[in-house]
């Protein structure tokens, strides 16, 4: 136990043996061997033991080898340049928690940069250095959201890695298959037999592999199956044909429409639905069409509304819920679901030819404009047509937040993510420099980074002007944490202006001033770093050369 | 570019941080802190000003060229040696001309080490002179060190006493009689002014609580305090050099008397091990063209760092002086003619077969030690059961790591580095196994810090 490797041509095997024992026991007891009992026994136990130990320590000798590990495999991503590497071990050291107190000074906090350095690091496709994968695992077997980037950047050691540790077991679940490959899709054979055989999550990575190369074979091999399926897996496997869904999958989407699962009916539905030219689409316009007129005994013109007084077979089958949550009308309830399943297209010729614009202008009969409007929202989002969401959000400096009374800010969120990433900051800065910052949280989430430069210029304004109002940087702590992960760090010399602590007004916050200056601080250092960071990246001297 | 050539790397920075708290604050001052007026000049001086909390910046120099390791001066009110403003500003240096140019330092970055170099300059001429007039009266010195000869003889007899006592009894008495015992005896060994024996004393309390094996390894221990109790008492018979290891293992006090050894000096690892009191730094070098291996200790109070720190993969143009003792590998480090600087030097390796080899070679010189000083070639970190091995790549042999070693976060570094292949190991191999202390991939690359 104590001696790790085995002594060898020990001359008198056992006598150490029984010298352990007579010191255990003690020499009144028993008398070690080769010593007289009596008062000297305890020194000589001790000579002889003393000689022992140093010709034991001194005769060890190497053990035999255990089987060796597998060698990793290799990873062929060039190796990252040695400041990127000095950086990441900086970042990966900064763990939470491990600062004092709740105040955050005007350090920046470096492991909300750790995202956005792996992002740029999987593009630019650099392989980690080999004694950082302990942390970066550490990192993400704490962070779950930090997990697809870090094993990407951390590669194929990583795995290797994770098999000798039962702390990073994670990593093998993460990959597809628990780190088994998928076969070649181009072997018929092989495809055929895991899909056959395979586990659950293995057949759902194999049909989503196949539908993002060849949409078609990946809906002909589910087919294959199709009626064999349990309730739940149909649902899974028909929500992986989402990605390239086209004119094609009609028919077989059609048949789902008829499945004995209501989840599974439903799911087919909304796909359908997706589907200007299907079928489906068509007979819930006609449904729709049936419910929406234009109101020729008002005045000006008015759209009137008459919603479905019944939920018919025909409608259940095409995805309608009958039934309606609590609270709202029945049919108010089948009206939204008709209207959000119905082509946007169908409108303009249902309503005198005026485009989309228009339309949403056009005021609406007995207080039905905003289950309308909300529902053509859904339908903009579910149909990705630009078009309609620029009319629904219309402007950003309209008085209730530009968009018609019932489109929330989560469904504004949604309208913006189907506007091209620069249309959607500028919408989202002429609604910052109208409304402020305190509704602006969500919206700021769906743009794109880094800020485009109007956007971040309305929001350091915005900034600017709550902090003039007098109020307290935490009041903003969410847009500033945005801000720091999100500003182009170009911006950072615009900032510049901010970082002394100003003269405080009388009726500010006390203490205010000094607080702000802080978070530009913690700002500016923020974007100065990132801007580092991102250079580092690209530099090209690899590291360890 | 200048005479001091190139710059650190930021891990090398980073090994100069007090603790933890310290690194990350230092690093996080370092990439685009708020820094102003920072440069560096050629004869080893970095500068810079750093906006803090108050109206006014802190003024943070750093002499880097001292031969005793980097000198610091800071504003900041903080007690911590160095600050994090001077990492911070180590750092950016670091990281090249760009933040921290060369140019000449302002005036108060000057002063401050003019006066040190005056000092410095000062105090050795001081020493030179004062060498010769020795520390008082020669015939009163050894009148002490009779005194103090007298009780540890005393102590020693006391020590073997207990020890036969203990013997008597049996060990398995050890066990409930518990650490109070163990305590009291290594208080009277502090009285009788023989502090080794007191440190190993302790040790023996804890091990009946250490676990499974427990009987043997007091055995041993016990047999080994024996042997110094007899090798102290006996002093007088033993070869001068094995005196000298005796004297130095009771604790007794000893000066850094050996020739000095010029070389280029590669810091092979850097480590802290803490006890109530005391913080013990250890500093392996290897001399790349002595191809000797020195060992430098450095003590800090309980909770604060050892001064004297030298960043691993650094290389040191420098003397260092042995201390007395057969086989003895601590030194002194002498007079510096270089700053420390990153070299691409590695240690040439053997296989464990030669290692454990060595260990028994140096039980020789001094049977009290617990391990040597080593660099593996080509090993490959090998699971084994719970445990793990260092295998040669070439051979059907293999090192087990030390328990403690199998615990730290280092082991995985190791493990990841190597990734199946054989990687160069510098550690200490002894009886318990071998501790992983620094390791080179097998292709180029840095050396990778372990401990």
């Amino acid at each position: 136990m104590n001696s790790p490797s085995v002594p060898v041509d020990s001359p008198a095997p056992g006598a150490w043996e029984e010298l352990v024992t007579a010191a255990l026991l003690g020499t009144d007891r028993r008398t070690p061997p080769g010593c007289a009992p009596g008062r000297e026994a305890p020194v000589a136990l001790l000579d002889a033991a003393a000689m022992e130990t140093v010709r034991r320590r001194a005769g060890l000798r190497p053990t035999r080898a255990a089987p060796r590990p597998q060698p990793a495999p290799e990873d062929p991503r060039p190796a990252l340049p040695s400041a990127a590497a000095r950086r990441l071990a900086m970042l990966l050291a900064d763990r939470p928690g491990t600062a004092g107190g709740g105040r955050r000074g005007t350090a920046p906090d470096l492991m909300e940069l750790l995202p956005q350095w792996l992002a740029t690091a999987n593009d630019r496709g650099y392989a980690p250095p080999s004694q950082a994968l302990p942390a970066l695992l550490d990192a993400a077997r704490g962070r779950t959201d930090l997990r697809p980037a870090a094993l990407t950047f951390a590669g194929p050691r990583a795995v290797w890695l994770a098999r000798l540790n039962p702390d990073w077991r994670f990593a093998l679940r993460a990959t597809p298959g628990g780190g088994a490959a998928l076969p070649h899709l181009e072997d018929a054979g092989e495809v055929q037999q895991l899909w056959q055989e395979g586990l659950f999550a293995e057949r759902v990575a194999l049909l989503s592999a196949i539908r993002a190369r060849e949409p078609v074979a990946a809906r002909e091999l589910l087919a294959t199956t199709w009626a064999t399926e349990r309730a739940e897996d149909r649902l899974m496997f028909l929500d992986s044909l989402r990605t390239g869904l086209g004119p094609q999958d009609e028919p077989f989407l059609e048949q789902a429409l008829a499945d004995r699962s209501r989840n599974v009916r439903a799911t087919a539905a909304e796909l359908l639905s997706a589907l200007p030219g299907s079928a489906l689409a068509a007979r819930m316009a006609a449904r729709a069409e049936a419910c929406v007129a234009l109101d020729h005994t008002q005045q000006a013109p008015t759209i009137g509304v008459e919603a479905p007084h019944q939920c018919d077979a025909g409608m259940e089958r095409d995805g309608v819920v009958a039934n309606a949550p609590a609270g709202r009308g029945e049919r108010s309830w089948w009206f939204g679901q008709l209207v959000e399943a119905t082509p946007l297209s169908t409108w303009p010729g249902r309503l005198g030819g005026r485009t989309p614009e228009e339309i949403v202008a056009l005021p609406v009969t007995d207080d039905w404009q905003g289950e309308l409007h909300a529902a053509w929202c859904r339908a903009a989002v579910r149909q990705r047509d630009a078009e309609w969401a620029r009319a629904l959000l219309g402007s950003p400096s309209a008085p209730e937040a530009g968009g018609p009374g019932a489109v929330s800010l989560a469904e504004r969120a949604k309208l913006l993510g189907t506007l091209g990433a620069a249309e959607r900051a500028e919408w989202v800065a002429g609604f910052i420099a109208t409304h402020g910052l305190s509704e602006a949280f969500q919206l700021l989430g769906v743009c794109a980074v880094p800020w485009a430069p109007p956007l971040g210029r309305a929001v350091v304004d915005a900034l600017n002007i709550a902090r003039d109002a007098g109020s307290y940087p935490w009041s903003f702590s969410g847009v500033m944490g945005l801000a720091e992960r999100c500003l182009d760090p170009a911006e950072a010399s615009r900032l510049d202006g901010l970082l002394a602590v100003p003269d405080e007004p009388e009726d500010a916050s006390p203490g205010a001033g000094g607080y702000w200056a802080e978070a530009f601080q913690r700002l500016v250092t923020t974007l100065r770093l990132r801007a580092a960071m991102i250079e580092e990246l690209d530099q090209d001297s690899p590291s360890g050369v | 570019m200048t005479q001091q050539g190139v710059r650190w790397t930021a891990d090398q920075v980073l090994a100069l941080a007090p603790d933890v708290a310290s690194r990350k604050a230092g690093s996080k001052l370092g990439a685009a802190g708020p820094w102003s007026e920072a440069g560096s000049a050629d004869e080893g001086t970095v500068w810079g000003l750093c906006k803090g909390s108050g109206s006014k910046p802190y003024q943070t120099v750093i002499d880097i060229a001292d031969a005793s390791g980097p000198a610091y001066k800071c504003s900041c009110p903080s007690r911590k040696f160095p600050c994090k403003h001077a990492l911070g500003l180590l750092l950016l240096w670091a990281e090249g001309d760009g933040a921290v140019p060369p140019g000449s330092p302002p005036d108060w970055a000057e002063q401050w080490i003019k006066g040190r170099r005056q000092r410095t300059e000062e105090k050795r001429t001081a020493d030179a002179s004062g060498s010769s007039s020795g520390s008082g009266d020669p015939e009163a010195a050894r009148r002490r060190a009779e005194r103090r000869a007298m009780r540890v003889t005393a102590g020693a007899t006391e020590l073997e006493q207990r020890l036969a006592d203990l013997l008597r009894g049996g060990l398995a008495g050890a066990e409930q009689a518990g650490y109070g015992l163990w305590e009291e005896t290594a208080a009277r060994m502090v009285d009788a002014q023989a502090p080794g024996l007191a440190a190993r004393v302790r040790e023996l309390g804890a091990i009946p609580a250490s676990g499974p094996g427990w009987p043997v390894r007091l055995l041993e221990e016990c047999a080994l305090l024996h042997l110094l109790d007899q090798g102290w008492l006996g002093r007088e018979r033993l070869p001068n050099g094995l005196a000298d290891t005796v004297r130095s293992r009771i604790g007794l006090p000893a000066s850094a008397d050996g020739p000095p050894v010029r070389d280029r000096w590669l810091v092979l690892a850097q480590y802290d091990t803490a006890d109530v009191k005391l913080t013990t730094r250890r500093i392996w070098l290897h001399g790349a063209d002595s191809g000797r291996t020195a060992l430098l200790l450095s003590y800090g109070a309980a909770g604060r760092a050892p001064e004297l720190a030298l960043p691993v993969g650094l290389a040191l143009e420098a003397e260092v002086s042995a201390y007395p003792g057969a086989g003895q590998l601590r030194a002194a480090l002498g007079e510096q003619f270089a700053p420390p600087a990153p070299a691409a030097i590695r240690p040439p390796g053997v296989t464990t077969a030669e290692a454990t080899a060595r260990y028994g070679e140096a039980l020789r010189d001094d049977p009290w030690l617990d391990s040597v000083p080593v660099t593996l070639d080509r090993v490959v970190p090998t699971p084994d059961g719970n445990s793990w091995q260092l295998a040669d790549a070439d051979a059907d042999s293999a090192l087990p790591l030390t328990p403690a070693a199998r615990a730290r976060p280092g082991l995985w570094r190791l493990v990841a580095l190597s990734g199946g292949a054989p990687v160069k190991v510098f550690g200490e191999c002894g009886h318990r196994g071998f501790t992983p202390l620094t390791a080179w991939p097998d292709g180029a690359g840095e050396a990778v810090q372990l401990c």
